[in-house]
């Protein structure tokens, strides 16, 4: 029971604020959503007290069946919640950070004409990510997959009159389809291996495609993927590909990353909710979920780890130069992911999941952040037209350092001191040189410098930002003012995530309480001792971030506070690198051409060349011209056809009547 | 249930309607009101009573109900009614849409609405006639006759190039209607009886099932419609008035699937089975091919109607998958998009009867002067799209995961109309709906009137709810399909064993 009413409040406020939204006002709304969110934030914790930290045995997975959904042949499933430690992380997460998105929301749309619409869509959006969280199947999963991504696409537009939100929102639904191309198609060829896609079941049959359970028919092909005939192994690892694939259009990892910049033009507590703290990590959740099957399939991990490193690396690049406060903070997230999906490449899913955990608060509180300075600043986004602000706004001030803190990984290795990014990413770039995956090594290496780069970045936000001198006309200056109390209480409670999530949950998420706390939920082979092997990594390997970390820092504090010409020297000495990173290695430019010109082109010449060209002009037009200069002045034209179609009908139907009468008679 | 002939009921009792609509006088408002009220109606109270034919449906048996058989003369042929899974929820959703056509066309037919009236009803009862029909005689009566009031509904109420698109559709469907009564008079040379249910049980000879499956191939590949013989539905579909694209989308094109399970796939296994790689090849022809044509067009209907196309694909591989996901999977498909595509029509009509355009270019913004407008067409786009949760992604889903079973490559293919299906409807609704309201011509329009509420409405819910609950239809369905797939495999390996012993 209390599982529904954790996924299921949500949808109540949805509906009410959407369908009697313009009657209640938009005051009881907010109230209304956000209340609600409210109780089911504080069930959340409450289940993950419950689930997640429960010792003891006897703690099997809770299932929970809603409604029967669809059944068809050996197809079988249902609208269902598998309740274990790893849902009830993902409970914790999305609706904390929901219910403060909520709460912030409030101040921060103060002025908007429409906000029972936009607490409507934000409760959607809840409402969708439990869904996928708690997911029974792949189908419901999908479910909550394609219903975070409406809710996305519908508050990136929310701004409908602005054409560039709406061709933001457009890119960003269908770049997530063409990771749902494969998607569905993971979930088919799920379906032909383990004839079922229930996770119970996958999870149950998936021991038998190791390599050494089935010895005899090992090398038989069960599945002709695309003319491959592929042995078990083989077959497995196509599935997993596929399926990475749908988490790599979410997630925005690299090649399919081209929308998350695009999206912050959504109102920017959304971007906090979904493109930084929740939807994006759904790709995780996805990996992490699978890992019984991922798990088996090292080179589906490699291709993983591979996509993550390079994504942590290019994002980080573009982060460098970019101008938009938003935008730094989504190329800041995309490489974020980037390094969970290393994580889970090198089997460390659960460090992946703590990175996801501590992330979504100094994520979503830089988010909050920049939202409260845009706000100072009346709308204004680009930095070079911010500066000196720390003055004025020192409570925004205060939170977004903690979130620069917290992101860039500051704490001291070797020890317990240090802020929640410390913990996860160390943990995470020490697994990627501790595992024996055979691209550890360049994993390890664009981490790091991905490190460096991310501090780099973080920095240059904060003193371009906050120190020197205002840059703003001095009528915006003369505005400038703190948020509200309701914008700031999120803050600060995000905070305390930010400082607190790392060293409090460590131990467990990828520590001593690893298995007590998940409960095999993240599944490993026994061959995986990465738990144990990342202890052991070479003290340089340790103090890389730390280092990295600080040349970020040094660099960033010389080119924007010492010497704030040097930058603007650079970008002139290295005018293509300077362009190619800002233009984000053209990526947008590529893809216009590629995909999006093409097929319009495609599209013309099959229809004026086709359609009307070939099939109209041979077939209908073609035999009609003959039957035209039959008829011409016969009949006219309009009743012609009919009566002579009715006539031919009855004719036929005469005919036939007639043989067969003769035919039985005979 | 007691004897009585519901089948027989149902079919014919818009004739009813029609014989009071004969009585009534057409001459001032007070005249038209009558028809109007007489036609709702009809068509209400033929949907209550079709009502009947699913409650007392018994989703167990697999094969055919409330049968009626009388003999007609002396020839063989009878007057032989039943439905089972695969044909009775069709029955209903051809009597539920009815209603909807009669309210679409309240304000928007001016002239001749008695005539009109009379066409659709007639067209109710045609249609019906083809999914209960259990003598193939009668079915290809009825299959034909449908022809008809629809040329008439297009060529008399169409736009300004009815007659292009009328004698274009008569085209296309003489070449089809012509082979099938070729095969319809060798089928009953071969069997001796014109009875759908003995001839499910013949077991025509290898050889004969090919040329059969290629005569009613050309017919039903028409209706469906197939790629390339599906320019006929864009001009058809432009040209009618909104209640004739309701009907064709909803109903009409459903005829040809339909016919593809009951008669293809179910009477000529062998052949369905040999030809199933060239159904998958049109099929994901289809799909690619039509949805690129979508986005291209700058006439809304047009696009809806290329759409079609587009998911009649997904159908017909579905069918020849020939696997329980295929055949329930294109099923479901064909009544969702019946649904769906008929909505997505009616809200076509929803802005047509304000500005009298089709041109996507006139529009734009609309959402700012028409929020509950914008609202029902983002539930259909995006049931179009698929998205789960609308009834759009349980059919698009299974018949991928269907068509898989059967050869990945076709389901690689079809999968790319995931993507494909979003960029053309989501940049046709953004055109139509996003922006700001800038065009002088847009800034009086007014929302949903009560009569547009009434209409769409109801099909949002539905969309939603068996999006979410879809279990009744498979309930129904699944019965009489298995019944018709272990058919279908005995009939393969029997031919299978056959061709061993012969070797």
């Amino acid at each position: 029971m209390i599982y529904k009413a954790i996924v299921f409040l949500p949808l109540i406020g949805f509906l009410i604020a959407g369908l009697f939204g313009r009657s209640i006002g938009a005051k009881a709304s907010e109230y209304v959503t956000s209340g609600l969110m409210i109780v089911a934030a504080i069930l959340s914790w409450i289940v993950f007290f419950k689930v997640g930290l429960a010792h003891g045995e006897g703690h099997e997975v809770i299932k929970v069946t809603v409604l029967r959904w669809i059944q068809s042949g050996g197809l079988d499933f249902e609208w269902a919640f598998r309740i274990d430690t790893l849902t009830v992380v993902m409970f914790v997460v999305v609706n904390s950070v929901s219910t403060l998105v909520h709460i912030y929301s409030i101040g921060y749309m103060h002025h908007d004409p429409h906000r029972p619409r936009f607490f409507a869509y934000l409760s959607l959006f809840t409402f969708a990510m439990l869904m996928l969280v708690t997911s029974d199947n792949l189908a419901q999963m999908f479910f909550g997959w394609e219903g975070v991504g409406l809710a996305s696409y519908l508050l990136i537009g929310f701004w409908f009159k602005k054409p560039s939100a709406s061709a933001a929102a457009m890119k960003a639904f269908i770049v997530n389809r063409v990771g749902d191309f494969g998607f569905v198609l993971g979930i088919s060829g799920v379906f032909v291996l383990f004839g079922s896609i229930n996770f119970e079941t996958i999870f149950a049959t998936a021991p038998t495609y190791l390599p050494a359970a089935g010895s005899a028919d090992a090398n038989q092909a069960v599945i002709n993927l695309f003319g491959m005939h592929l042995d078990k192994a083989h077959a497995l690892t196509g599935v997993c590909l596929l399926l990475f694939m749908g988490a790599m259009g979410k997630s925005a990892q690299f090649l399919l990353h081209t929308w998350l910049p695009d999206a912050m033009e959504g109102p920017t507590p959304v971007s906090a909710l979904i493109h930084a703290a929740t939807m994006v990590t759904a790709g995780v959740f996805l990996v992490a979920r699978m890992s019984p099957i991922f798990e088996l399939s090292p080179d589906a991990l490699t291709v993983v780890t591979i996509i993550g490193a390079i994504t942590a690396f290019f994002a980080a690049t573009v982060g460098l130069v970019q101008n938009d406060i938003k935008r730094v903070i989504a190329y800041s997230t995309c490489s974020q992911l980037g390094y969970m999906f290393v994580a889970l490449g090198v089997g460390a899913y659960g460090a992946a999941v703590f990175h996801l955990f501590t992330h979504a608060f100094f994520k979503a509180l830089l988010f909050l952040g920049a939202g409260s300075v845009i706000h100072a600043v009346d709308g204004e986004q680009d930095m070079r037209y911010m500066g000196g602000l720390r003055k004025h706004i020192p409570y925004t001030f205060w939170a977004m350092t903690i979130g620069t803190l917290a992101l860039t990984g500051v704490g001291i290795p070797g020890t317990m001191i240090g802020f929640a990014g410390f913990f996860s990413k160390d943990v995470i770039i020490e697994s990627a040189f501790a595992s024996h995956s055979a691209v550890s090594g360049f994993a390890f290496i664009l981490l790091v410098i991905a490190a460096l780069f991310t501090s780099f970045y973080s920095w240059r936000l904060a003193f371009l930002t906050f120190f020197g001198k205002p840059r703003a006309s001095s009528d915006v200056m003369h505005h400038v003012h703190e948020s509200p109390l309701v914008m700031l209480l999120p803050l600060a409670f995000l905070t305390v995530g930010a400082v607190l999530a790392g060293v409090v949950f460590e131990g467990h998420f990828f520590g001593h309480e690893y298995n007590e706390f998940w409960k095999g939920a993240l599944f490993t082979l026994p061959t995986n001792e990465i738990l144990e092997e990342f202890h052991h990594v070479p003290l340089w390997v340790k103090w890389s971030p730390f280092v990295a970390m600080l040349t970020g820092f040094v660099t960033a504090w010389f080119m924007y506070i010492k010497s704030p010409e040097t930058p603007k020297r650079l970008a002139e000495q290295h005018r293509v690198l300077y362009q190619f990173l800002l233009n984000k290695w053209y990526f947008d430019e590529l893809y216009d051409l590629l995909f999006v010109r093409s097929a319009k082109a495609l599209g013309r010449f099959l229809w004026k060349r086709g359609d009307v060209g070939i099939i109209d002009a041979y077939g209908p037009n073609g035999i009609a011209a003959r039957v035209m200069d039959v008829t011409r002045g016969v009949v006219r034209l309009q009743s012609g056809y009919l009566y002579h179609y009715a006539f031919a009908m009855l004719i036929g139907i005469a005919a036939l009547v007639t043989w067969m009468m003769l035919g039985s008679s005979l | 249930m007691t004897d009585w002939p519901i089948l027989s009921t149902v079919t014919f009792l818009p004739l009813v309607g029609v014989v009071l609509l004969l009585l009534t006088r057409e001459d001032g408002p007070h005249g038209r009101r009558n028809i109007l009220n007489v036609s709702l109606w009809t068509t209400v109270v033929t949907f209550l009573v079709s009502l009947l034919i699913w409650i007392g449906f018994d989703n167990s048996n697999p094969g055919f109900q409330m049968v009626e058989k009388h003999q007609w003369l002396n020839t063989g042929i009878a007057y032989h009614l039943g439905v089972d899974g695969i044909s009775m929820l069709f029955v209903i959703l051809t009597t539920f849409l009815m209603p909807f056509c009669v309210l679409a066309s309240w304000e928007s037919v001016e002239k001749r609405i008695k005539e009109y009236m009379i066409a659709f009803l007639l067209l109710e009862v045609v249609m019906i006639g083809v999914f209960v029909s259990l003598d193939i005689v009668l079915f290809y009566v009825f299959f034909e006759a449908t022809l008809i009031p629809m040329f008439v509904i297009i060529g008399v109420w169409g736009g300004k190039d009815r007659v292009y698109a009328s004698y274009k559709f008569f085209l296309y469907t003489l070449l089809g209607s012509v082979l099938m009564m070729l095969a319809i008079m060798a089928m009953y040379w071969q069997a001796g009886t014109t009875d759908i249910t003995e001839l499910l049980k013949f077991g025509f000879p290898a050889g004969i099932q090919t040329w059969l499956w290629l005569a009613c191939f050309a017919a039903f590949a028409v209706k469906m419609p197939m790629w390339p013989v599906h320019t006929w539905l864009p001009d058809a579909h432009v040209q009618a008035p909104t209640a004739g694209s309701v009907i064709l989308a909803g109903v009409m094109l459903k005829l040809g699937g339909y016919g593809f399970i009951r008669f293809s796939l179910a009477m000529f296994p062998l052949a369905s089975d040999y030809f199933a790689p060239f159904v998958f090849t049109l099929s994901v022809l289809a799909i690619i091919y039509t949805s690129l044509v979508a986005m291209m067009q700058d006439d809304i209907k047009k696009l809806i109607a290329y759409s079609s196309v587009a998911h009649m694909g997904y159908v017909t591989m579905g069918i020849f998958a020939a696997n329980a996901q295929g055949v329930q999977g294109a099923i479901f498909q064909m009544l969702s998009h019946g649904i769906v595509s008929g909505a997505l029509f009616l809200c076509v009509g929803v802005v047509y009867d304000r500005l009298h355009t089709r041109e996507i270019a006139a529009y734009g913004g609309l959402v700012n002067n028409m929020p509950k407008y914008a609202v029902a067409f983002m539930v259909f786009t995006m049931a179009n799209v698929g998205l789960p949760g609308t009834s759009g992604f349980v059919g698009e889903f299974l018949t991928i995961i269907g068509v898989f079973r059967a050869n990945t490559w076709v389901a690689l293919f079809a999968a790319t109309g995931v993507i494909l299906s979003a960029s053309y409807a989501l940049w046709l609704y953004r055109r139509v709906i996003f922006g700001a309201l800038e065009k002088e011509s847009l800034k009086g329009l007014l929302d949903l009137s009560t009569r547009e509420k009434i209409i769409l409405y109801p099909l949002v819910v539905l969309t939603i709810f068996f999006g979410v609950y879809p279990a009744p239809v498979f309930d129904a369905t699944a019965a009489s399909v298995d019944l018709l797939l272990n058919n279908y495999s005995a009939a393969l390996q029997a031919a299978q064993k056959l061709a061993l012993v012969v070797h």
